[in-house]
């Protein structure tokens, strides 16, 4: 479980983040949204350590970040998988190596059983023949996948997804949400998404937060996006023109 | 800083494959335009030399020693520091740099890697242990092409030059020569690896920080020089 108090962050006198409070659970996926420029990964990344926030408390089940040692810190890292926006692969590396790094640098494991894993979450992302190649040979999809695959190979106890499936078509998309879901139930995990896309707001939605203007705007599930009638939320969703069609029939439909 | 840098690496394996590797990209790399510099310097410094010694009456091997010295003594250490500051340094500020602002070395961080300590030490390493034989290699290859030109143009003969190459050889000037070529060494894997480890924004900020790392780089050196050719070898 992972709490986060009061969590307050700026860059040179302009807040991004204006004290925010949130949980997130075990074995639950939960989705931060917002528009671009919101503060998602700003966030994240105060959550993993890369920004350290001018106030507030981030606890990793009942450890305050703040409080660890470096050891400690680096301990708890070991337990995190990320995948960040722009992907992060090793360009210098291809993607077999990419994936195997972690099991490489904090594993004794023998090759036959770090290549064993490494395929099988390869395989897990759709990314087959993939393993020779450079991360400049790919499609920004495929290297999304590789990030995905890394982050997950050593089996986190936390898993951040920094828009994991920006770049993917709708069906891929579809697949790596299920993925990610599915994984953060088998392992028990407490997983965070980012997103700004719709669709995984309805296929994931366990929990929802809604950041806007630095603070959290609105939280529930995605069974209540559609009910709420909370403004932040209803704009956000509905400048899709798709969801705002949904939207047009349900109220018919409900009307009837 | 360097504390980070000088922690002991998380896994000796991985360690030592990454200082082989840069041993390759940083220093067998490097041979062959060091080699090809030294052997034509070594050429012009014999003709300069002859070329000053216009007095009859002084010895021919003079030549040979002269070369000899200014080779161990300034050219191969600084001069191909100062080179391989621009060569190595914006590789090494590129590199880094560009890790940066893909979030590569976030994502060594957010695994748990000591990132500072996994880029920059193999490099160290690298660099301080290998270069002291990049600069062997070319102080003889221009003492060698001395010879070349001293024999091409006539100015001074085989025997002459090597009798002046062997004559009155100062062992601790060679030990200064690598001294010096060591802590180089060092300053031209740290201050670019630095300045592309802090570096801010795109690739254009990479560019800008590769120039301004090869400049200090230069510039540290070159003071460095004087101050180590003074305790070393001043009286
Ligand atoms: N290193 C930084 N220095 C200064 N300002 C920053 C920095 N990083 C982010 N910001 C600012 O913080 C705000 C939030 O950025 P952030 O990257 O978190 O947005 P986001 O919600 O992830 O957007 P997107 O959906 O486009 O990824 C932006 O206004 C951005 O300009
Ligand atoms: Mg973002």
């Amino acid at each position: 479980m992972i709490e986060v108090k009061d969590l307050y962050k700026e860059f040179d006198g302009t807040p991004v983040l204006k004290g925010i409070n949130a949980t997130f659970e075990n074995g639950k996926t939960s989705l931060v949204i917002g528009t671009s420029g919101s503060g998602k990964t700003v966030f994240l990344k105060c959550l993993l350590g890369l920004l350290h926030p001018e106030r507030g408390d981030i606890s990793y089940d009942g450890n305050i970040y703040n409080q660890m040692s470096p050891d400690e810190k680096r301990d708890l890292k070991k337990d995190i998988g990320m995948v960040f926006q722009g992907s992060a692969l090793f360009d210098s590396s291809t993607v077999e190596e990419n994936v195997m790094f972690p099991l490489k640098m904090f594993t004794n494991q023998p090759y036959e059983e770090r290549i064993e894993r490494v395929n099988f979450v390869l395989n897990r992302v759709n990314l087959e023949n993939a393993n020779k190649k450079y991360p400049a040979e790919l499609s920004g999809g495929m290297q999304k996948r590789v990030a995905i695959a890394r982050a997950i190979v050593m089996n986190p106890k936390y898993l951040f997804c920094d828009e994991p499936n920006s770049g993917l078509d709708p069906k891929t998309s579809t697949v790596i949400d299920t993925l990610i879901q599915e994984i953060t139930k088998e392992y028990n995990i407490t997983t965070i998404i980012n997103s700004h896309d719709m669709n995984s707001v309805m296929e994931i939605g366990e929990k929802i937060i809604l950041l806007k203007n630095g603070v959290k705007a609105w939280e529930g599930t995605s069974d209540e996006v559609f009910r709420t009638d909370n403004k932040d939320l209803t704009n956000f969703v509905y400048s899709s023109n798709l969801f705002k069609k949904v939207r047009e029939a349900q109220l018919k439909e409900d009307s009837k | 800083m360097l504390k980070e840098v000088f922690k002991r690496p998380q896994k000796s394996s991985i360690f030592r494959e990454s200082i082989f590797k840069e041993i390759e990209d940083l220093g067998i790399n490097s041979i062959g335009i060091v080699a090809f510099i030294s052997f034509f310097v070594g050429g012009v410094v014999v003709i300069q030399t002859a070329l000053n010694l216009e007095n009859p009456l002084t010895p021919k091997y003079l030549i040979g020693y002269a070369s000899r010295e200014s080779l161990i003594l300034e050219f191969s250490p600084t001069l191909i520091s100062i080179i391989l500051a621009g060569k190595v340094g914006s590789y090494i500020t590129s590199s880094i740099g560009t890790m940066r602002v893909t979030e590569q070395i976030d994502a060594l961080e957010v695994m748990g890697m000591n990132s500072l300590n996994y880029l920059v030490l193999p490099k160290i390493i690298a660099n301080v242990f290998f270069y002291p034989f990049v600069i062997i290699i070319s102080i003889s290859l221009g003492i060698f092409g001395g010879w070349v030109a001293g024999i091409l143009t006539g100015l001074v003969s085989s025997a002459d030059y090597i009798m002046g190459i062997r004559s009155d050889f100062d062992s601790f000037h060679l030990v200064y020569s690598m001294i010096k070529t060591s802590v180089f060494a060092f300053v031209i894997a740290t201050v670019p690896a630095f300045h592309g480890y802090y570096v801010n924004g795109g690739a254009i900020e990479v560019g800008k920080a590769s120039t301004r790392a090869v400049v200090w780089t230069s510039i540290v050196i070159i003071v460095l020089n004087y101050f180590l050719t003074q305790m070393l070898l001043g009286k």
